[in-house]
């Protein structure tokens, strides 16, 4: 039997368990977007207003924008975008041309070693970056690559493949192959079967390898900020970022540098809020399946 | 009877290591080689001042270098002032430290994170799109950000209505890497917990609801060991992750806070001592590496998580 009473508070309660997702997914939102936020109102906002804050858009300009591309107080920043792009794409290439092959034969074909291959590509892909630095760097140094597009494309290998390696095995492992056989037995060519069935079907998990190891190259910065050597003509836009001087000197530059990080990310965003669920899937089904 | 499916077998068992050969020989040379070459050069004097004289290096030194990290010994006597041997202990800790408080953090609101998540709806879409933001920025961006937010001026000192040197003091500069480290890696470990809490069948809650189960007995009892595995998972990674920490520390706090290395980690350490000798600094990165490769064996013995089989279950 209930009371009326009882009846009120679990009609209540029952309002509140339905509204409780959002009230979380605001939280969630707030705290997830609000740096970002904070950066983006910042890269728009008046120098002499830095520390400004109004919680919207206030003092709007964008010399910031063009203080981030100013080289005369010695930052290269607009290079730095063109050299993250050239080694962030090299990376995913080699990772992708190398991986590839590697992935479709550790799903499809008989291999007696291949446990053992997944260990250590696995173990690979947690070594941590710190222990190649000191002897790339030497030998870098011996053979006159420091400061070099190769001295930064190469090492990014280290992470880049065994990433790529591991989050296709996955995609591999989840295709119809059933579908080359049948297409197989209807009289298409081993390469008609690969170009008109597989490479469609496998073109996803292909792409979605590609955005993951792309961002973590574009995010690599501990090997770069040694191995490019000071130089501005190969370092990327992490490196260029973490030393933004400015043209003032003994003023932090917050604001170019808010403008920067804002023109770096802005691109990264605009992608994940397009490949949201492929990134997910790709980044789980790269942790465990 | 040989049947024509048996040369296409064989041909079969050739083009695996073929297809497989190249990523292995890559990464012998980009891991393999220099791990090996780390190992050797651990084991050779750097450049130093010897009674006076000024000696190149290179000659075998024996375990000197290891014994400079782990006792502070520089040929038998205590180091001279300048040399980073005494910064070892401190960073171990410090680096130990960031691990243990950042992934706890990490495991309690990306558990947080998934529950909501995992509620149906409107707009839960757009929400994982949210959470993969800070995911997507750069770290080295990310550390520039926070350096900003936490300036004396900063908008976190509004907020709260403090004075605080965030970047100055032993403590607060611990703390604000811990808080940008969690803000940026905590919607990794939310999507992987998602990933395994929205495959639990919704009858489990409603059996439990009926059999007058409150919200939170369900999370214990049915969410907690269901997404068990994955939660296993999630930590290991996340705690290799952080052992290796480097530009977050490196970026937001230079290293610095306190007394001058209060976030100095160990990969921060390497990086300084690689200047100062190659040596010193190889040593000191298998020593790292070390410590890495062990805490990795231990955590995968202790979860008894095999990460290689769930890979090959799905496999032909």
């Amino acid at each position: 039997m209930t009371t009326t009473g009882s009846k009120h508070a679990w009609k209540t309660r029952r309002r509140w368990l339905r509204l409780w997702p959002y009230a979380g997914a605001a939280v969630i939102v707030l705290w997830c977007l609000g740096p970002f936020y904070w950066m983006v109102v910042t890269a728009f906002r008046d120098v002499g207003h830095t520390f400004d804050a109004t919680p919207w858009p206030s003092h709007p300009t964008l010399d910031n924008f063009r203080a981030a591309f100013d080289t005369s107080g010695g930052d290269h920043f607009g290079r730095a975008l063109l050299n993250s792009m050239v080694i962030a794409c090299a990376t995913t290439a080699l990772a992708l041309l190398i991986g590839g092959p590697a992935a479709y034969a550790l799903v499809r074909l008989p291999m007696r070693a291949k446990p053992k291959v997944l260990a250590a590509i696995l173990c690979a892909s947690m070594f941590p970056g710190v222990a190649i630095l000191t002897p790339m760097f030497q030998l870098f140094t011996d053979i006159k690559w420091l400061g070099t597009y190769q001295a930064l494309i190469v090492p990014n290998i280290s992470f880049a493949l065994p990433l790529a390696i591991w989050i296709l095995t996955s995609f591999f492992a989840a295709m119809p192959w059933e579908l080359e056989k049948a297409a197989l037995a209807d009289g298409a060519t081993p390469a008609q079967a690969f170009r008109k069935i597989l490479l469609p079907l496998a073109a996803p998990g292909l792409f979605t390898t590609g955005i993951i190891v792309f961002f973590a190259a574009w995010d690599e910065y501990l090997l770069s900020s040694l191995l490019s050597n000071g130089n501005p003509d190969v370092a990327p836009v992490t490196v260029a970022i973490a030393n933004f001087a400015g043209s003032q000197p003994h003023q932090v530059p917050y604001t170019a540098i808010m403008a920067a990080g804002a023109v770096v990310t802005l691109p990264l965003v605009a992608a994940v809020l397009v490949f949201q669920r492929r990134i997910v899937t790709g980044l789980t089904a790269g942790a465990f399946k | 009877m040989a049947k024509p499916s048996d040369t296409t077998a064989h041909r079969r068992s050739r083009l695996g290591p073929l297809l497989v050969s190249p990523s292995l020989v890559l990464l012998a040379a980009v891991i393999g080689y220099p791990v090996v070459a780390a190992l050797v050069t651990s084991f050779r004097a750097d450049p130093s001042l010897k009674d006076g004289f000024f000696t190149t290096g290179g000659e075998f030194s024996g375990v000197s270098n290891y014994l400079h990290w782990l006792v502070q010994s520089c040929g038998g006597t205590s180091c001279p002032a300048g040399t980073l041997g005494d910064q070892f202990w401190t960073s171990v800790l410090v680096t130990l430290f960031f691990t243990v408080v950042t992934v706890s953090l990490e495991v309690l609101i990306g558990l947080l994170m998934a529950v909501v998540m995992n509620q149906a709806f409107a707009g839960r879409g757009l929400l994982r799109a949210v959470v993969l933001v800070p995911w997507a920025i750069p770290t080295a961006v990310t550390a520039k950000l926070w350096f900003f937010m936490f300036a004396y001026d900063g908008i976190i000192n509004r907020a709260l209505g403090a004075h605080i040197l965030w970047t100055d003091g032993a403590w607060s500069s611990r703390v604000a890497v811990i808080i940008a480290d969690v803000w940026k890696t905590t919607p990794f470990v939310a999507l992987l917990l998602l990933a395994d809490m929205s495959g639990i069948p919704g009858g489990l809650y409603e059996a439990a609801r009926i059999d007058g189960a409150s919200a939170f007995q369900s999370f214990l009892r049915i969410t907690l060991p269901l997404v068990r595995p994955a939660l296993l998972v999630a930590v290991v990674f996340r705690v290799l992750d952080v052992l290796r920490i480097y530009d977050l520390p490196a970026i937001l706090t230079q290293g610095g806070g306190g007394d001058g290395h209060a976030t100095t980690t160990l990969s921060i350490l390497t990086v300084r001592q690689i200047q100062q000798g190659y040596g010193g600094a190889s040593a000191l990165s298998t020593l790292t590496f070390v410590l890495i490769f062990g805490v990795a064996l231990a955590l995968v013995r202790a979860f008894r998580v095999n990460l290689v089989q769930s890979e090959q279950h799905g496999m032909s």
